[in-house]
């Protein structure tokens, strides 16, 4: 128990940190796998294709490797996820805008990946909205992009939710793969950090890192159950 | 019946007006020439020709799997044409892409499972389509919206998500959306079909005061009622094929062709 009290400080800001990754990763991937849905349902050839293709890839390669490549693949081609240092974000989120790249490859990378997932799960929300939903908006006039907008998606979101939220918390979990791939002071890195080079007991260390991610993932299994649930009693 | 290209006076680059201003009158509203096409191996539309005057109601009969459905959803184009040609209101049907999207709010469809947009209110299903598509404004759009619910009887529905309605009031309300985009025709595919018998007369009771007000009309429909009271042309399709077509006292007192005997001999002795 003292192990844990003595390095409350490291498990509290490593708990911080991962909280900050997984909502930014978390809101990318939702932004890019929104993307790749749409472009895989789209009635253009080639821009299915694009998607279907990459949600093969980034589904099939396993996330080490996706994390291999990010972090020190694309850098030796000049790339270090520079775009993710937007102006004022980077004020909540101080680590996005450090010179060293790591936070931002971190979040790079499981969106990368998560957004696959995040395709699919959307993209069975998709087939869950009758056919004739998406025909009665064609026959009114509205375009493919005001379709998908204003008919399709709100209620494809909500077939979604439930398997949206899976996604999200892999990802949350599969966020401790992070502290091994350069970025420091996060939960994984934190243990990492205890254990390894200052000696701590590994068990209780243990249980306060899994502790911290338990407090991310067990409170959005509730909330998704609460939204199922209000669904349920709109539908 | 041999349709010819329609060389309407309003073709070009005019801008859009309401329709009996800007084109010819004696100009059909809908023209499909030698249309054909085909599910897979099953051929669902054979040469068909077809010509609807403006302000004409047609209804077409025929037994399920005739393609009756079909047509009229090729009219629109939200089933496309194997090969053939159709025009609407002289412009022959864009291929997919923005000029498809503005043809179709031209052309307002009804359909047999109503297909409401589930998750909006009724008031939101009918001013959806003027306000994306027509760019008006959503207060004048609600407006508007509210007089149509009004027209077919459900403006105290306005609040309500299709789910909450009735099927009847779905379908009334489906209608309203339709004509919320101030349509030049209508298609109405199966539009009582799925309905319970006492809701039946309500719709066909706006579909009524519609071909009165002249509405071009094509409407796919088991009603003979209505094809006896309301339509100038009733159509008997089969096997792809359309049959026989005649004024519908003529239609179903003197049935020419033995397929139509046949039906009408299945349907009307019940």
């Amino acid at each position: 128990m003292d192990v844990i009290l003595n390095n409350r400080d490291a498990f509290f800001s490593g708990f911080l940190l991962t909280l900050q990754l997984c909502v930014l990763a978390g809101v990318g991937s939702l932004l890019l796998g929104t993307v790749l849905a749409v472009l895989r349902i789209s009635p253009v050839p080639p821009l299915r294709w694009l998607g279907t293709s990459y949600v093969n890839v980034f589904r099939n390669v396993p996330l080490t490797v996706v994390f291999f490549f990010v972090v020190f693949a694309l850098p030796t081609i000049g790339v270090r996820a520079d775009f993710l240092q937007i102006p004022g974000l980077d004020q909540v989120f101080t680590r996005l805008g450090i010179q060293l790249p790591y936070f931002r490859m971190a979040i790079f990378a499981l969106m990368l990946y998560t957004a696959a997932f995040v395709c699919e799960a959307l993209r069975s929300g998709v087939n869950a909205v009758p056919p004739g939903q998406a025909e009665a908006a064609r026959s009114i006039g509205l375009t493919f992009t005001q379709n998908v907008r204003h008919v399709v998606l709100p209620q494809a979101w909500k077939a979604a939710v439930v398997p949206l939220g899976s996604v999200i918390i892999a990802m949350i979990k599969n966020s401790a793969l992070a502290g091994f791939f350069g970025l420091t002071g996060d939960l994984s890195a934190t243990f990492q950090q205890l254990v390894s080079a200052r000696g701590q007991a590994a068990i209780p260390v243990f249980l306060a890192v899994a502790a911290g991610f338990l407090v991310l993932t067990i409170p959005l299994g509730l909330v998704l159950d609460q939204v199922e649930r209000r669904q349920a009693v709109t539908r | 019946m041999a349709p010819t290209r329609p060389d309407g006076p309003a073709a070009g680059e005019a801008e859009p007006a309401p329709a009996a201003v800007a084109t010819d009158p004696g100009e059909p509203m809908i023209v499909m020439r030698q249309v054909d096409k085909w599910f897979g191996d099953l051929h669902v539309l054979r040469d068909v020709n077809l010509s609807v005057a403006r302000g004409e109601v047609v209804v077409v009969i025929g037994p399920s799997g005739s393609g009756k459905s079909t047509l009229c959803r090729t009219i629109n184009r939200l089933e496309p044409i194997g090969s053939g040609q159709i025009w609407f209101d002289g412009q022959e049907l864009p291929a997919e892409g923005r000029a498809l999207a503005r043809l179709r709010s031209e052309v307002g469809m009804v359909f047999q499972a109503f297909n409401l947009f589930a998750h909006k209110t009724v008031l939101a299903n009918v001013s959806l389509g003027p306000i994306r598509v027509r760019r008006e404004k959503p207060a004048a759009a609600r407006e508007r919206a509210m007089a149509l619910l009004d027209r077919v009887g459900i403006a105290d529905q306005a609040d309500k998500y299709p789910a909450q309605l009735s099927g009847g009031q779905q379908q009334r309300a489906a209608i309203a959306r339709a004509l919320a985009m101030q349509p030049k025709a209508m298609l109405f595919d199966e539009p009582t079909s799925a309905l319970d018998p006492e809701m039946v007369g309500e719709v066909l009771d706006v579909m009524t005061s519609l071909a009165e007000d002249g509405m071009t009309m094509v409407v796919v429909t088991h009603e003979m009622g209505f094809a006896r009271h309301a339509a100038r042309r009733a159509i008997f399709m089969a096997d792809g094929e359309l049959v026989e077509e005649a004024p519908p006292a003529e239609f179903f007192a003197h049935p020419r062709s033995d397929r139509l005997k046949d039906f009408l001999s299945k349907i009307l002795t019940h």
